[in-house]
Formats: C-alpha cells, sequence, structure tokens
C-alpha cells in the first residue's frame, strides 16, 4: 500500500534529511519514533503531499507521489490522504456536520451526509452534529477531526503526535480508536511521535535518530 | 456554491469586521446611483417637457426665468406682452412658424397654476380629453391628471383661485368660481399637472368690470383689487403678488405704456366701454357662458391690448436661417425677448452640473476608501484563519480554491454594499420626490428603476473582485507546510 523507498528532502536554508526505507499496508499500523529535529514534520508533511521532493519515491496504491503535479498532488491527497494533527483546526465559521461535508467537498468527493452522521455516531459524537465547531471541548475536537479524516474513505491516515498533550488514560483510548477506525475503513495508519508511551501499544515502528536522518 | 455557501459563512462569522466596509461602500454606491437616478430623472423631466417648442417669447427679464416659468411652471414668469405685440407671431401664415400658443398665467389652484391658452397647447404634449369635453366659454376649465388625482376636482366640480403662483389663502380672488368641464389623461409631461382655461378667463378674473357678477362683499374686495391695479409697483398690501403678472410690466418700467393702460382701467372701472370692455359686458349681460372667447390665436387677434404673458413657437423648419436668427432679432428690435428652451436648459444644466461633479468625486472617493477597507478586512481575516486555509488544501482543496473562496468572500461583500447603497438611494430618490411634488408639483419618484443600475451591480463586484485580489493570491500560494508548522 504505501511504500517509501530512499526518500531525502533538502530545505532551501541547506538542512537537508535522509529517511529510512519502508512501508505499511492496508489496516497496518506504523509507529515513526524520534525526538524533535531529525525530521518528524518532514517526514509527515512529504507522506501527506505538503511538501514534495524529487528525491526518491513515495508509493501510495502504486502512484508515485513524487512524480505528480502540484494540482494532480492536491487532488490525490484529497481523495487517498487523511491527517490528524496535534492541534486540531477547523473552519470556526461552521458547524460539526458542515466542516465534515466541506472536507468531502474539497477532496472533490462526493457529499455523503448520511456516512458523515454515522461517522459522527460511531465516534458518540451524533448530538454534536450541529453545533459550531469551537463549542465542542477540545477531546471532542479530536473525535471531529478523526471522522472528518474517515470522512473521505482515505487509503492513508497520517497522525501527527496526536497523543502527546493526553494523559495515560487518554492516549490509549485515543490511539485505539485510531487503530480501530483505521481498520474499519480498511486504511494505513502511520503515527509520527515522539511520544514513547506508543512504544508499547504498537508493534511496527521505526525510530528516527540523528545519525540516520542527517545527510552528510 | 459550496464555495459561496462557505464564503457567506466565513462572512457572517464575523459580522463586525465587515459592518464599516459595507455601510462605506454602501454609501459610496448609493450616492453614486442616486445621481443617476436623479440626474436621468430631471433630464427625462425637462426633455418630455421640451415638447419640441423651439423659442419662447415673452417679456423681457431673464431667459431662464422665463422659460422655467412658462415651459416648466416652477418660477415667476418675467412680465406680460401685449397681443398687439405678438401679433406677427399669431399669424397662421407666417412662413417660419408652424405653431404658437399664448399662455397668460397669474393664478394658481392649491398651487397648481391656471394657464389661459388654446387648445393647440395639448397637442404639443400629446395631451387628450379622458373625461368630460374642451373648455368653451369663461371661467370653464381643463385640469390635468394630476391635478384631478391631488385634489380630487372632477368633471362638474367648481373651485376658486388664488392669485400669484403660491396657494395662499390670503390672496383668494373672492369673485368667480372657476367650472371644471374636462380632465385630460396623464401624459407624464408638465401639463399634467397645469389647469387650462381661455385667455380671455386670465383677463376676466383680473380686468373686472363692474358687470360681473358678484355679491356686496365680493366687490368691497374688488375695489381694492383694482384699486392695486391702478396703483402700480408695489404700493399695497395686494401689490406685491400682482406684480407677478399683468401689472409687472408697468412696474418694470415702461412709462409710456403707462397712461394708455391707465386709460383702459379706468374705462373699465368707471364702465366706459372701450373696445375689449364692451364685448366684455354684452357678453357678460346675454349669457356667461358665452364671454367673450379667445379659444384661438385669430381669436386673441381682436384683443390686441389685452395680455399674454409669453408665446410658445414651433417652427416650420427649425435649421431654418431665418428662423435662427429669429430670437435674436427679436432681442434687438422689440421690447421683447425670444429664448430658445433647449439652450436655456443646456445653461442650467451645466450650471448644476458642477455641483453634481463634486458629489461624484466624492462618491467615488468613498468608493475608493471602502474599497482599500475592504481589502484591509479581507486581508487581516485571510491571515486569522491561514491554519483553516492550510486545512482546506490538506483536505484536497486547490490553490484556485482557496483564491477562488476570498475572491468570492469579497465580492459577497461588495453586493451587499451595493444593496445596501440600492436600498439608500432609492429610499434618498423617494424622500426628494416627496418634497419636490409638495413644493413643485413635480412627479419624481424613487421606485423608478433603471438598466444602469445593473451595471452598477457589475462594476460592484469587479471592485470586490480587485479589493479581494492581493489577499487572494496569498491565500493561494500560502506554504502550507510552514503554516502548519507554526504551531
Amino acid at each position: 500500500m504505501l511504500k517509501v523507498t530512499s526518500l531525502k528532502y533538502k530545505y532551501q536554508n541547506g538542512e537537508s534529511f535522509e529517511f529510512p526505507d519502508f512501508q505499511c499496508k492496508a489496516k497496518e499500523q506504523l509507529l515513526v519514533l524520534g525526538s524533535s529535529g531529525v525530521g518528524k514534520s518532514t517526514l509527515l508533511h512529504l507522506l501527506g503531499g505538503l511538501l514534495s521532493t524529487n528525491k526518491g519515491s513515495i508509493e501510495l496504491c502504486n502512484t508515485d507521489m513524487t512524480k505528480l503535479t502540484n494540482k494532480a498532488l492536491d487532488q490525490f491527497r484529497g481523495t487517498n490522504i487523511g491527517i490528524i494533527f496535534q492541534k486540531n483546526h477547523f473552519i470556526s465559521s461552521l458547524s460539526v456536520l458542515d466542516n465534515l461535508l466541506m472536507s468531502q467537498f474539497f477532496s472533490g468527493g462526493k457529499e455523503d451526509e448520511e456516512k458523515c452522521k454515522s461517522l459522527l455516531d460511531r465516534l458518540n459524537i451524533k448530538d454534536k452534529a450541529n453545533k459550531p465547531i469551537n463549542t465542542l471541548s477540545e477531546g471532542q475536537k479530536q473525535r471531529v477531526a478523526i471522522a472528518r479524516v474517515l470522512a473521505n474513505s482515505p487509503k492513508l491516515i497520517l497522525a501527527d503526535e496526536p497523543t502527546s498533550a493526553l494523559d495515560d488514560d487518554n492516549c490509549k483510548e485515543v490511539i485505539s480508536l485510531l487503530e480501530e477506525q483505521a481498520e474499519l475503513a480498511e486504511a494505513a495508519l502511520v503515527i509520527v511521535t515522539h511520544d514513547a508511551r506508543l512504544k508499547d501499544i504498537i508493534p511496527n515502528q521505526i525510530t528516527l535518530t540523528h545519525q540516520s536522518t542527517l545527510a552528510k | 456554491m459550496k464555495v459561496l455557501k462557505l464564503a457567506w459563512k466565513n462572512i457572517i462569522h464575523n459580522p463586525l469586521n465587515l459592518l464599516l466596509s459595507i455601510i462605506l461602500f454602501g454609501l459610496g454606491i448609493g450616492l453614486i446611483n442616486f445621481l443617476i437616478l436623479f440626474n436621468t430623472q430631471l433630464k427625462n423631466k425637462f426633455d418630455s417637457n421640451l415638447a419640441g417648442i423651439d423659442l419662447v417669447i415673452g417679456a423681457k427679464g431673464s431667459p431662464l426665468q422665463m422659460i422655467l416659468s412658462s415651459m416648466y411652471h416652477v418660477d415667476a414668469p418675467t412680465g406680460n406682452v401685449k397681443v398687439s405685440e405678438v401679433k406677427a407671431f399669431l399669424n397662421p401664415k407666417h412662413p417660419l412658424i408652424k405653431a404658437a400658443v399664448p399662455l397668460s398665467l397669474g393664478d394658481n389652484y392649491k398651487s397648481y397654476r391656471i394657464v389661459g391658452t388654446t387648445d393647440s397647447l395639448m397637442s404639443f404634449y400629446n395631451a387628450t380629453i379622458s373625461q368630460g369635453r374642451f373648455y368653451d366659454s369663461d371661467l370653464e376649465v381643463v385640469i390635468g391628471k394630476a391635478v384631478a388625482d391631488d385634489t380630487g376636482l372632477e368633471v362638474g366640480d367648481k373651485f376658486k383661485s388664488s392669485h400669484g403662483f403660491n396657494d395662499d389663502e390670503d390672496l383668494a380672488h373672492d369673485h368667480a368660481a372657476f367650472i371644471v368641464t374636462g380632465i385630460m389623461n396623464g401624459t407624464g409631461s408638465v401639463i399634467d399637472q397645469l389647469i387650462l382655461t381661455n385667455p380671455s378667463t386670465v383677463w376676466n378674473v383680473h380686468d373686472h368690470s363692474d358687470d360681473s357678477p358678484m355679491t356686496t362683499d365680493q366687490e368691497v374686495d374688488h375695489a381694492d383689487h383694482n384699486h392695486s391695479d391702478h396703483d402700480h409697483s408695489g404700493h399695497s398690501h395686494e401689490g406685491h403678488s400682482h406684480d407677478d403678472h399683468e401689472h409687472d410690466q408697468d412696474g418694470d418700467g415702461k412709462p409710456d405704456h403707462k397712461p394708455e393702460e391707465h386709460h383702459d382701467h379706468d374705462h373699465d372701472g368707471d364702465g366706459h366701454p372701450d373696445h375689449a370692455a364692451e364685448d366684455h359686458t354684452e357678453h357678460d349681460h346675454t349669457n356667461h357662458a358665452h364671454g367673450p372667447l379667445a379659444r384661438t390665436n385669430a381669436e386673441l387677434l381682436k384683443f390686441p391690448d389685452k395680455e399674454i404673458t409669453t408665446l410658445l413657437i414651433k417652427f416650420r423648419n427649425r435649421t431654418n436661417f431665418q428662423a435662427l436668427s429669429m430670437p435674436r432679432s427679436i432681442n434687438e428690435n422689440t421690447d421683447m425677448q425670444a429664448a430658445s428652451p433647449a439652450i436655456e436648459i443646456n445653461r442650467l444644466y451645466s450650471m448644476i452640473g458642477s455641483g453634481r461633479q463634486m458629489l461624484q468625486w466624492l462618491a467615488i472617493l468613498i468608493g475608493i476608501i471602502s474599497a482599500i477597507s475592504i481589502f484591509i478586512v479581507l486581508l487581516k481575516s485571510m491571515r486569522e484563519r491561514k491554519y483553516e486555509l492550510a486545512l482546506i488544501r490538506v483536505m484536497g482543496g486547490s490553490r484556485s480554491s482557496l483564491y477562488a473562496l476570498i475572491t468570492v468572500e469579497g465580492m459577497i461583500m461588495t453586493a451587499i454594499g451595493f444593496f445596501v447603497g440600492f436600498i439608500f438611494s432609492h429610499v434618498g430618490m423617494e424622500i426628494l420626490a416627496t418634497s419636490l411634488k409638495s413644493s413643485y408639483k413635480y412627479s419624481f419618484s424613487g421606485w423608478h428603476f433603471m438598466k444602469e443600475e445593473w451595471i452598477l451591480l457589475v462594476i460592484s463586484l469587479l471592485i470586490g473582485v480587485a479589493a479581494s485580489m492581493i489577499p487572494a493570491i496569498s491565500a493561494a500560494n500560502m506554504d502550507i507546510h510552514e503554516t502548519l508548522n507554526e504551531k
């Protein structure tokens, strides 16, 4: 499903990163660990198609994302990739349900209100569907963020530090929720984090270190 | 559609941001639209009332005043002229003149002017009688549609006029009641607000002979009136407004005419019949309904000593050289003046034009300031929402969808501003129309819509596009990676 080969990225300021090869199949989970400054965000944004590079390849569903044009990459990202950020951003002028529908619209898919409602139901926030997004608590917002990603039926779900701000109990709950929902959606799940607690939960993992990523 | 919805939600999410921009933009657009509305209606009024009239002849004075008073009925006349003086122009065989219509002004009913004229005036404005019949004898009148609608006068109704051009009960003529014999259809021109009668009615209302049917009370008043007639030049309390018409000419410093007239009046007053007075008394005695009439120009010529206010003239061929030089020859060789309505109205336009231009620049300035304010609001809100915008990209939105989103937001703001201005201008026009109607009897309207307003809407939307251009470009070019890393 996801296959990363000899991926490199060089910033304009000269800082550059080299990433190890790895892959992740549908319904599988992969944990990318590393302390700050080793290129975690860079890798996440490369995988999410938010950054593009011409060195190495990122194959998702047999498409090499590094070969796509900007416009095609936008579309590809919309249809195939869902990203959950550490801090949850929403379109603040819209309700919970409208945020989900707007996500479906921008991804180029069909707006499916039934599906959105059932996702909210599955994540136990159906009663908030018509509330303005800013009236929700952080925990509820994270659930909405997950629902929003699932609304587009992505092949790859990327999660950026989803647990770093949570206590142990909530951390476990969120991870199992993510695992469960990704499996239900038949998507690959890549979690990028420095949160060592996750080491024991997700067995399939790679660790980025300064030695391994900083280019010589 | 979805972009429109999102743009709308974004706009109403933070309404205070917009309030100032929209009010400013509305003010600018409103002022421009108001100027267009007013100008168009004013021009239409002026143009429709030109009625193909090429020349107006009347007493010397301000040519513009003469045009305004005898074609638009908004100012006092410059004075009167004797029928004998304009005799040549009344001749139906005049080689240059196709039609000449005399006007005698002097009285009003509830501010609607009573005009002594011939039936040709109606054909100038394409008016026809829709109810009743044309006036036939003295004191019979035909009223315009606006007069009928406003005063509620109907065929057969009687009313008393008051002197001058303002509705003033102190100046009411006590002697004679007019009777409405007909009502004209609405033409949209000035004739709608006129009360038409014979020139002889106007004379008789003012040149009273002892034979006019009246009560003792009225006779006292009447004597007063005659008194002021003779003691010219604003001597007495009543004299002021009497100056407005017939006697004005004497007051204007034509002493040579004075004794002559005085003589005439004396005759009238003493009952020594001069020619005109004789006719008058005879007819009055026999049958009031067949008074001395001047229904046509030919009949008018029988009263060389009587006065009319102005003569409206249409040329047979307005480009004829002799026709073109006629006004100058009248102005140089007679005690009268001739003025071309088209020239005078253009002069009036250019006088009010500079004021209008100032307002127009002011409106444009307000428009520019509001466009800048919209630009700032959009740029600010774009910066506040950059995570949202980055998120839209993450969800699969392209650069162009962000561009479209911001642009649509700008267009919605100017569109709202347009509608605010649209309402401002029409309500403002209606308020002005109401006040113009009560003071000048001119019917302007705030509910008159023009295709220029569509153009103004398109321009407003384009301003929206222009004001949102920079914010939209910077949204579209935003680096999502950088933006999302700023935590």
